[in-house]
């Protein structure tokens, strides 16, 4: 009662900047039975922890109501409302509790919850297990899990060919070797 | 124990593989609830060999960005398939549709309900007038009473062009009360994957004559029968 361990709380939605990256070495195990230090401060999912790398997050807890406009990979594990959610160069992935009604558009989406509008993805759809999607999408390629509950049209873009970029041009070797070029300031 | 071994059988589908047929009016709920707690007996996917949808995709395969209708869940599968082709697709799982809507213990009694059969159309067919040029019906129709049915083919003929081809499959077995269902993937044109799931009851037995006539708005009707009593119809709009 007077000694409660930090450990048994549940950590609070943060956003991703505050999520410590999971390192690839595990600490010693002296450090874990510490006291005061939390076991974990990765937050227990049942769904792949690599989500929040790099992502903003919109907690379960959060309801947004609006236009949102991303320039980073986005997770909404919350509830947004109305208008539209653009991430026209990331990914953005709707959680297992997220419930998005509103019309998305974004390079990739990923979808564990539920998803009420239209669905545009430059690049690619995923559609996992147990989510719901009601809408029409529109993308390049789409993948959908047996399980998954998808009510609407699909039309697939076909992949645009990107603009051929000019080669960089090197200069041409000079034709016949000269003098070099005097430099500046030195005497003719 | 015993009784709780007789629970794991049945839920594994090991019941008596014959289910007795039942008096027409109480065999609704009865085989509903069959449908509930009934595994389906297969527990891996059958490939089977589909003489209508080789038929269904000959018609279509030689124009792009047709619309397509696909009345199963949707699946990897057959998004793949048909958007490879060119063609757009909407998916809409009418099974699922008519779950929601129905409750189990009155499920074919309650079809006979206008304003339900109206609720199911708005809800999975509400689509302009001549949207589509083909339909991947599969089973669905046949477990619907006959109210509903008429219904949904009436609403069918309406958001299909005019020589646009329907591909929809029946049980051809007589004394069938249940029937194991199916998710059907398509493998590849002439190629079914048969994904089982649960049993269900039959709304009716559908002869061909009964398919006629449901189909009677339309041009054509085509049957193709197969060795495992599923009866496989092609219907041009």
């Amino acid at each position: 009662m007077w000694n409660r361990r930090k450990d048994n709380e549940d950590p609070a939605p943060r956003t991703s900047s505050s999520y410590p990256r999971p390192s690839p070495t595990p600490p010693p195990s002296s450090e874990y039975a510490k006291e005061g230090i939390p076991m974990s401060t990765t937050p227990s999912r049942a769904y792949e922890p690599e989500m929040y790398r790099g992502s903003a997050v919109i907690g379960k807890s959060v309801v947004v109501k609006g236009q949102i406009y991303t320039r980073e990979d986005l997770l909404i594990d919350g509830e947004v409302e109305g208008g539209t959610i653009e991430s026209q160069e990331h990914k953005l992935t709707i959680g297992p509790n997220g419930r998005v009604h509103a019309n998305i558009k974004a390079r990739e989406i990923v979808v564990l919850g539920t998803v009420n509008g239209n669905v545009e993805a430059s690049d690619k759809i995923d559609i996992r297990k147990d989510a719901r999607l009601t809408g029409d999408i529109k993308t390049a390629r789409i993948v959908i899990e047996d399980g998954a509950y998808f009510k609407g049209s699909i039309d697939i873009m076909k992949a645009e060919a990107k603009p051929q970029t000019p080669p960089l041009r090197t200069p041409p070797p000079p034709a016949e070797p000269g003098p070099p070029p005097a430099a500046p300031g030195s005497p003719k | 124990m015993l009784f709780g071994e007789r629970w794991k059988a049945i839920f594994r589908g090991g019941g008596s593989p014959a289910t007795p047929p039942l008096p027409h009016s109480s065999r609704y709920a009865s085989a509903r609830e069959t449908r509930s707690i009934r595994a389906a007996p297969e527990s891996s996917s059958n490939v089977r060999r589909s003489p209508g949808l080789e038929q269904f995709f000959h018609m279509v395969r030689d124009t792009a960005g047709l619309w397509m209708l696909d009345l199963s869940a949707a699946s990897q599968s057959n998004v793949s398939f048909v958007t490879n082709l060119g063609h757009r697709l909407y998916t809409v799982d009418l099974v699922r549709t008519l779950d929601e809507t129905y409750p189990a213990e009155s499920f074919f009694e309650a079809q006979g309900n206008p304003r339900l059969a109206q609720q199911v159309v708005d809800q999975s067919l509400n689509f302009p007038a001549h949207q589509f040029d083909g339909a991947l019906v599969w089973d669905c129709l046949q477990y619907m009473a006959p109210a509903l049915l008429e219904t949904v083919v009436d609403r069918l003929y309406e958001i299909l062009r005019p020589n646009a081809y329907l591909l929809a499959f029946f049980s051809a077995e007589e004394r069938a009360v249940t029937v194991p269902r199916y998710l059907y993937r398509i493998a590849d044109g002439r190629t079914l994957l048969l994904v089982p799931q649960e049993h269900r009851a039959l709304s009716q037995h559908f002869t061909s004559r009964h398919l006629e006539r449901l189909f009677g708005r339309f041009q054509q009707i085509k049957f193709f029968l197969a060795r495992d009593s599923l009866r496989e119809v092609l219907v041009k709009r």
